[in-house]
């Protein structure tokens, strides 16, 4: 039931997310803007798989909810009319692919470095056979946080809080960081939008 | 017999969810049809009319205050030319009114509208970030109205979706906001850990963030309702509510004397009842929320066979009146509301929404959590 839902969602995240930016029958923004909505509601329900409700709510409600409505009203009241078919350059062409393929690499090496390390630790999970590299790796760790009930507890919202706020171990420092990247940000945009501030 | 069909509901856990769904949509469509039939005759009330009371029973001379009504309504949608103007957008426009409407039925899912009939949890999905979810698909509610604007390629329908859309995310923050207090109280796990009998039972496994567990924290007395812990939060949900419907005072994208009639201008038949009753279902679904966290749900504070979950069947069913009761109390006042107060102007409801509302809410939650820490 779970793989059919998963394949269902990541279908529907990729090909939406391909008709953002590809799409052969119409070249209307708010069309695209309509796609990545999809898009990301597919996403949250990837997160929902993956027992992070929390994730998942507030992926709609931020990004779904608030986010794209504000890509909608901009791209109503700046009028965007259908942009034209532009010629794809060798050398954009070029940089997009090298740019995907690192991130790939990138992904792929995390990956490895952190379920390589788990199955170090413990060896009993070493059996699970060759399902092949490290993917065989990836789902002995998996199943070895133990049943579904630590995986829901991981999820929950409040584990989300302790592990974010505390001070020991916890991701305190990197939030505060981004909170004041975040407030940075609304104040440069507030001081470029007053053109006429002294 | 009793057996096979216990084994059916064993092996199919999902039956259960689906004769849920449809018990709800049962309900709620009527109260739909019958909301629109009370503000007309409210509106009547308030402006000394009589208001629609002729149709009945079809084909004798029963009346019934014109309780026949709403059938005569949705006979007449159905019937009506489906016209579609030349130069809309089609998709968008076929589109709209379904995305309009399936988000305010959807929010039912996670609210707890009753205690227990036999051993069923009268909620469907008893979802741990229930009041999350909730939230979330409120927000997507503003996508039919933006697209019907879009889609119908004219002025009108145009500004009211651009209105909508930035009235409703100046409101949800307000929303958002204001809640937050309400569940710094009741996310307090000590009265969690004390509960006992059916109480438990009916907290089983729920997190702190359930809508189920908001009810149970104002089960005790009538002065354990949110609404007297936390009167500025409700006081800007109420607002926020009301914008968030596109209710007068803050129907700016309806707003009939200055756009026609606003986003759905260039709608006609079933596919303008779509609109309406997505309109009423949204007013439903808020009433919904105000009566789950404000005003202590399905319970009353009458003795322990209104403030705990049932036991019997009798029991179970009063309790879900008790809620539609207290729905229907909300759904009269903002019908009351739409006809007494005049539309605030588009800048004023934008400078309340941001300038008041957002660092009252703020405030609010500090003040909230001086209080708490100060009392632990």
């Amino acid at each position: 039931m779970e793989t059919i839902l998963f394949n269902i969602f990541a279908l529907l995240a990729v090909l939406s997310a391909l008709l953002v930016v590809v799409n052969p029958l119409s070249r209307n923004p708010v069309t695209s803007a309509m796609f990545l909505v999809t898009t990301m509601i597919s996403i949250s329900g990837l997160f929902v798989l993956l027992n992070a409700y929390f994730l998942a709510a507030v992926q709609i409600l931020v990004y779904a909810g608030a986010v794209m409505v504000l890509f909608l009203f901009v791209i109503m009241l700046l009028d965007v009319e259908e942009t034209a078919r532009r010629k794809l350059r060798l050398v954009s062409l070029t940089m997009g692919f090298l740019s995907v393929a690192a991130l790939f690499g990138v992904y792929k090496s995390s990956l490895e470095a952190t379920y390589v390390k788990d199955v170090d630790s413990s060896q009993d999970i070493a059996t699970a056979d060759e399902i092949d590299g490290f993917w065989s790796e990836y789902y002995a760790a998996a199943t070895s946080v133990g049943e579904s009930e630590s995986l829901v507890t991981v999820g929950s919202t409040q584990a989300l809080g302790k592990e974010l706020f505390s001070s020991v171990n916890g991701f305190i420092l990197p939030f505060e960081i981004v909170s004041i990247l975040l407030l940075v940000a609304m104040i440069g945009v507030i001081l470029l939008s007053k053109k006429d501030t002294k | 017999m009793i057996n096979f069909v216990t084994e059916i509901f064993a092996n199919y856990p999902w039956l259960m969810v689906l004769i849920k769904v449809l018990g709800v949509f049962a309900v709620i469509m009527p109260m739909v049809a019958y909301s629109v039939m009370a503000e007309r005759r409210i509106s009547a009330l308030i402006q000394d009319r009589i208001g629609p009371n002729r149709v009945g029973i079809p084909f004798t001379r029963v009346k019934l205050l014109g309780l026949g009504q709403p059938l005569a309504d949705g006979l007449k949608s159905f019937l009506k030319e489906d016209f579609t103007p030349a130069y809309v957008k089609r998709v968008f426009f076929w589109m709209a009114p379904a995305v309009a409407m399936i988000p305010s039925f959807v929010v039912f899912a996670v609210i707890p509208f009753g205690s227990f009939l036999g051993a069923q949890k009268m909620v469907i999905a008893d979802l741990n970030v229930g009041i999350l979810f909730t939230f979330g698909i409120v927000s997507l509610g503003v996508y039919g109205i933006v697209l019907a604007g879009y889609a119908s390629n004219s002025k009108y329908p145009f500004l009211g979706g651009i209105r909508s859309s930035a009235q409703m995310i100046s409101y949800e923050i307000a929303m958002g906001m204001a809640v937050v207090p309400v569940f710094m109280l009741a996310a307090d796990s000590a009265w969690q850990s004390n509960l006992t009998g059916t109480w438990k039972n009916y907290l089983d496994g729920v997190g702190l963030l359930n809508l189920s567990s908001v009810i149970a924290y104002q089960s005790d007395s009538l002065f354990s309702w949110m609404i007297f812990k936390q009167p500025i939060a409700f006081c800007i949900f109420l607002v926020a509510i009301f914008a968030e419907t596109n209710r007068l005072p803050f129907d700016m994208p309806e707003s009939e004397t200055e756009l026609v009639a606003g986003y759905n201008t260039e709608y006609s038949s079933m596919r303008f009842a779509l609109f309406f009753m997505g309109e009423y279902a949204a007013m439903i679904a808020g009433s919904a929320l105000m009566v789950v966290l404000f005003c202590g749900g399905w319970t009353l504070p009458l003795g322990d066979f209104f403030s705990t979950p049932a036991e019997t069947l009798i029991q179970g069913i009063i309790h879900i009146i008790v809620f539609i009761i207290k729905i229907a109390v909300f759904l009269a006042l903002m019908i009351w509301v739409r006809w007494m107060l005049p539309r605030f102007r588009y800048d004023q409801l934008m400078n309340i929404g941001w300038k008041r509302f957002l660092p009252v809410s703020l405030g609010n939650i500090i003040l909230t959590a001086i209080v708490l820490w100060v009392t632990a």
